[in-house]
């Protein structure tokens, strides 16, 4: 829909913002300083005066660069994540997903894939040394965490009986259009429905999901080049990797997609593990509160309700992710390659069995 | 009205448009002023020598190698994933299409399996690391001279 169109642009450049504001003030928390303080109160104009800085900075194309391939590589990255977008459900209403296409997470996988051609060309194209082998380290790197990442998509497709993300987000709550019973299990026989809140997540129709996030998620912060696995562009060995020799707006393009990648992974994660837009507290008796805090579908007080749900459990997330960031070391290229083979992968192609074997158990 | 791939695709259009604007924009505002150190290659503050096109370690090819098998088997079961669980098949075949279908999607997922160990123990897996240089020079201070130190002067 055309709103969802709006809504993603404006929450791409808000997310922006908002989330480089606050890694520096979360960074400057855990190092124990201050952060930026100097442009408006306690620093809040500080990311516009860094928009300003870089619209005004010049776009310096190297002699030796491939021109073409140098000046298309970043709106590639950013077109690549932004696209996948378009299937992200936002909230318990059919406007807020910008497509309801039935193949939903696998198109999402897919496009945003893309990215690595566009950094791949970023590397080649800037004809810098530092540059490709940062491009080299950075596909080698992506690519591998493609296979536990897309392995524990499965997993919960398996689940769940769909790729439609907004299907995924109906069956974990109140308004599941079948019934959920506890631990997804039918012999245990205790229905909870009409519970709802944390008891029809993902992570608990299926229990040993919370593992399978853990991969998930390790798995996503190598894919959007993130600490601790930010190896492709170690500043302390290849300056910037593949963005060295870019400057001024076209830099920025690529660090707009790098947080979009992240806002991205994050609601993805919400969606698929932690219940999507659905309320976390359950119905206790005359206690309603899965009702009270999830509204009625449909109307807007409930949408508003799946909106401030799903968002808060996205940013969670991107929270997440700083504060990894700022609490391991970076991993070395032979630790990256074992992690991801011989440690992801082969847990995740357990987990395939351990939930096709649940979904079984569910009918 | 469009339809679902067409939004998907109106998204896309957006995306390449956003970035025309902002670099539009950013070309209003930013200075051109190339000149010849400004223009060649970063590498540090030194001249440059030569140009990127260095040799590249084998093991990017084997893994890019290993990851178009496995993702593959991912392709295979994404549609799998969808029917395997389907409840009106297995009400239908009562219960021995889930089964069936396990079975049968355990077979090919063990062979990429396989195929992973047979990698694994040929050492495709292996990346060069670093030799850890260790030094076999012990010192004639002894260790507990220290110790004594910090008790001479603890109050």
């Amino acid at each position: 829909m055309y709103i969802a169109l709006l809504i993603c642009i404006s929450l791409v450049l808000a997310n922006v913002v908002i989330g480089v504001y606050s890694e520096r003030k979360i960074a400057a928390f855990m190092q124990d300083r201050l952060g930026p303080m100097e442009v408006g109160k306690f620093g809040f104009l500080q990311i516009f005066a860094d928009l300003f800085k870089l619209l005004q900075k010049e776009d310096i194309v190297p002699a030796l660069a491939d021109r073409k391939l140098f000046l298309a590589a970043p709106c590639l990255i950013f077109i690549a994540i932004f696209a996948g977008f378009a299937v992200l459900p936002l909230g318990p209403s059919e406007y807020l997903q910008g497509a309801k296409v039935e193949i939903g997470v696998f198109y999402l996988l897919a496009i945003v894939s893309i990215d690595i051609i566009g950094i791949l060309m970023a590397g080649w194209a800037s004809n810098n040394k530092y540059s490709l082998y940062g491009a080299m380290r950075s596909v080698a790197q992506i690519v591998s965490y493609e296979i536990p990442l897309g392995l524990s998509v499965v997993c919960v497709v398996i689940i769940c009986q769909s790729l439609d993300l907004q299907e995924i987000s109906f069956q974990q709550g109140i308004f599941s259009p079948e019934e959920n019973y506890l631990f997804g299990i039918k012999a245990l026989g205790i229905d909870v429905t009409q519970v709802g809140g944390i008891f029809t997540w993902n992570v608990i129709r299926m229990p040993f999901f919370f593992f399978l996030y853990i991969v998930f998620f390790i798995a996503t912060l190598a894919e959007s080049n993130r600490a601790p696995f930010d190896i492709p562009e170690a500043e302390s060995e290849l300056v910037g990797g593949f963005h060295t020799e870019y400057s001024g707006m076209r830099w920025g393009l690529v660090f707009l997609s790098e947080y979009g990648m992240m806002l991205l992974v994050s609601f993805l994660g919400a969606i698929l593990f932690w219940g999507s837009w659905n309320t976390p507290f359950p119905n206790i008796g005359f206690v309603r509160l899965a009702d009270w805090t999830s509204g009625n579908s449909g109307t807007w007080v409930g949408i508003a309700w799946g909106v401030f749900w799903l968002f808060l459990k996205a940013y969670m997330g991107v929270f997440l992710q700083m504060w990894v960031r700022w609490t391991y070391p970076r991993l070395r290229v032979d630790q990256l390659m074992y992690l991801t083979w011989k440690v992801l992968t082969p847990i995740s192609i357990i987990f395939i069995f351990l939930s096709s074997i649940w979904r079984l158990l569910m009918i | 009205m469009l339809t679902d791939f067409g939004y998907i695709l109106l998204f896309i259009i957006t995306g390449i448009v956003f970035c025309f604007v902002i670099l539009f924009v950013g070309k209003l505002l930013r200075p051109s002023r190339p000149n010849e150190e400004k223009l060649s290659t970063y590498e540090s503050g030194e001249a440059p020598e030569g140009n990127a096109n260095v040799r590249f370690n084998i093991r990017f090819y084997v893994i890019a190698l290993i990851f178009v098998l496995f993702e593959v088997e991912l392709v295979f079961l994404f549609p799998w994933a969808t029917v395997f669980g389907n409840k009106h098949l297995i009400e239908v075949t009562n219960g021995l299409w889930g089964w069936f279908a396990l079975a049968e999607m355990l077979i090919f997922v063990g062979t990429l399996a396989l195929g992973l160990a047979y990698a694994w123990v040929k050492g495709h897996l292996e990346w060069v690391r670093p030799k850890i240089q260790t030094q076999d020079f012990t010192s004639k201070v002894p260790a507990n001279l220290y110790e004594n130190i910090n008790k001479k002067y603890e109050k």
